[in-house]
């Protein structure tokens, strides 16, 4: 089985995944796996943007109306939207590590660079679109580095997700309703030799 | 030994001398460094061209530690900027082949110094169609843009790598119906009061000037002084005179006849923050040093002298060469006079078509019918209104934003869109801003006409919006 590192592990403790350690991933004296790692990532971003979406924009600015959400948030002093939210936290992570990075992708991108680019990007985000509630893994090269790369589902948790995503005027697909599969979050580990 | 002996012997050692004062001069600086410059440095350098260690922070430093040095002075406008192409962005190893092509993570491989031959506007040191690198595919989704040639993609009006902060496409759309001059035309930023940094007793309870009687003032200057928020704030002579000290004998003990900027930044930080970042200040920013201590104390830490018109690349008036620029240059000392500082200050050393127009123009009418009390505060128009606007910026520390005139006269100058939001659309609609900013001969006129060139970016919005809308 493929091991992480425990400075990795490390890494994924200090994202918040301590709780998702303890309940279930195999952490042994040499490290704990890739793919396990990854699940624990995901289980925290998830979770984040989960309640970002619910708690926050749908709740303040869907249902209750008191304030607005908008791509341009400064200009329109206005809540980043539930994605932007996500890539900032993206970003802030790169900034901070180079241990992992995730990113936020689509075959239906509003803003084509979020479209796949890399072959394994491409097969995991189809692959997660036909195949709800399982998970896309495998190991590339990307810059002369191995990384271990894990795709999962992005699906629309409330209504403003997909009524925004059709609405937008450079999206490539009008048709999303709640619980579709709406893109994918894409995260890598380097591999260590 | 012999002759021929005897000459190799000498040849040497002058070869040994001379190239010791070479290196001496590359390393520690003084007189032999300007002509070891190897190529001349871009407009946003040569002020400081002299000051190696600003980026070359020691003698064999790695290209990562000159991209530190881009980043210590430049990041903080980036920032604000909204970078379209942070370095962050790069990070992600899905764009690892786009940096093959593109080392799009370092500020050299687009801006690279001493390379004159190749440097094209905004110091960018790349042929201007570099956007075809990455994004070679745009007329896919973007039918209107088909044809175009990858190097008019940064033209006034359209795309800036870094800052399209007045240029984004829904921004585009917001402001697409603005008419030339706004309703109300008014640089809101300029009617509100900023609040005073003199923290003392107002003179009425603190008496007369506290100079000692060997530095007293002439009536003149006493005059001057009376005069300012300075004097009504309860700054005493001592408080720049002599900043620390307390009690006559003191402040005659520690006199500065003249303060430089170091003391007015005690009171005055953030203008003195932004005028070092700025060309007027930059040579005495921290670390600007024309000779670096070293070879056993044969050479001294000696900072650049201040600018000098003499120094400049843009035309300049010849009477006002020699001149130093410091705080007092602009401001007077004693009177402190914002007006003065407002035009005469920059016409006194300027001397570029743009400058010369000023007087008579229709921003300069306005500025007189405000000083006349004929027009609202804030509708004046003055050289300090659009190169040093007030602005809210990240105060000492960080705490919190302060209201404060930029004097970082290079944040909002280029690419001239940099102006649109801060301060072209004070007053005007975007669409009219985008095309005088992109008409070289109205600013030179200074803004005396109507453009005649028009940038159709906001057409484009509108046409793609209509047709999305059709759909």
């Amino acid at each position: 089985m493929l091991k992480v590192p425990r400075t990795i592990l490390a890494s994924a403790m200090a994202a918040g995944c301590v709780l998702a350690a303890g309940a279930g991933a195999s952490v042994t004296a040499a490290g704990v796996a890739y793919k396990d790692v990854a699940d624990m990532l995901i289980a925290v971003m998830v979770a984040d943007r989960t309640v970002y979406t619910k708690k926050v924009v749908q709740r303040l600015a869907a249902k209750e109306k008191v304030v607005k959400a908008s791509e341009h948030y400064d200009d329109d002093k206005a809540l980043p939207l539930p994605a932007q939210m996500f890539r900032f936290g993206a970003e802030h992570v790169a900034d901070n590590t180079d241990k992992f990075s995730y990113s936020l992708l689509s075959i239906w991108p509003i803003n084509k660079q979020n479209a796949p680019r890399t072959e394994l990007e491409k097969a995991g985000l189809q692959f997660v679109a036909e195949n709800k509630g399982e998970n896309y893994y495998g190991e590339e090269e990307l810059g002369g580095k191995k990384y271990f790369t894990a795709v999962y589902a992005d699906v629309a948790v409330a209504a403003v997700c997909a009524s925004c995503h059709n609405e937008h005027k450079d999206t490539p697909r009008t048709d999303f309703k709640v619980g579709d599969v709406m893109g994918g979050v894409v995260i890598r580990i380097p591999m260590s030799e | 030994m012999n002759r021929t002996a005897q000459l190799w012997l000498v040849w040497i050692l002058l070869t040994i001398a001379g190239g010791g004062v070479l290196v001496a001069g590359m390393f520690y600086g003084g007189p032999t460094r300007a002509k070891l410059l190897i190529g001349e440095t871009t407009s946003g350098h040569h002020q400081i061209e002299l000051a190696c260690n600003a980026c070359h922070t020691s003698a064999f430093n790695s290209s990562e530690d000159i991209e530190n040095t881009c980043h210590g002075c430049h990041d903080a406008d980036l920032n604000a900027a909204k970078d379209s192409h942070p370095l962050k962005k790069f990070r992600d190893p899905r764009n690892a082949d786009r940096l093959d092509k593109l080392a799009a993570n370092k500020c050299i491989t687009c801006h690279t110094e001493h390379r004159p031959n190749i440097t094209n506007a905004m110091g960018v040191t790349l042929p201007n169609d570099y956007c075809a690198l990455c994004h070679q595919d745009v007329g896919k989704n973007r039918p209107s843009h088909v044809g175009l040639g990858f190097e008019t993609c940064a033209s006034a009006g359209c795309h800036n790598y870094h800052d399209n902060t007045s240029i984004y496409e829904d921004f585009l759309e917001k402001h697409a119906a603005e008419p030339d001059v706004k309703d109300e035309p008014v640089v809101k930023l300029n009617t509100e009061k900023i609040e005073s940094a003199a923290k003392g007793d107002p003179l009425s309870t603190i008496g007369a000037a506290d100079a000692p009687d060997d530095k007293r003032a002439g009536a003149d200057v006493m005059a001057e002084w009376l005069a300012t928020s300075h004097a009504k704030g309860g700054v005493n002579c001592s408080g720049c005179h002599a900043p620390k000290a307390k009690g006559s004998e003191a402040i005659a003990a520690s006199w500065i006849d003249k303060p430089d900027h170091k003391v007015c930044a005690t009171c005055h930080g953030l203008e003195a923050t932004t005028w070092l970042q700025g060309k007027h200040g930059m040579r005495l920013a921290d670390k600007m040093l024309s000779e670096t201590q070293g070879l056993y104390g044969l050479f001294q830490n000696k900072p650049l002298s201040p600018m000098r018109p003499e120094l400049a690349r843009l035309p300049m008036q010849s009477k006002a060469a020699h001149s130093e620029l410091t705080c007092t240059s602009c401001h007077s000392s004693h009177a402190f006079d914002t007006k003065q500082a407002a035009i005469a200050s920059c016409s006194g050393c300027h001397a570029d078509e743009h400058t010369k127009a000023y007087e008579g123009s229709p921003h300069h009418k306005l500025f007189l019918a405000e000083l006349s009390g004929n027009a609202e505060k804030g509708t004046g128009v003055s050289c300090a209104t659009c190169h040093m606007p007030r602005a809210w910026m990240e105060g000492p520390g960080g705490y919190e934003e302060v209201l404060a005139a930029n004097h970082n006269q290079n944040a909002n100058l280029r690419p001239n869109e940099k102006m649109i939001r801060s301060v072209c659309m004070n007053c005007h609609g975007l669409g009219f801003s985008i095309d005088a900013l992109a008409d070289p001969d109205l600013i030179k006129r200074n803004f005396d006409g109507r453009p005649s060139a028009h940038i159709e970016s906001i057409d484009w919005v509108m046409k793609r919006l209509k047709e999305k809308g059709g759909q």
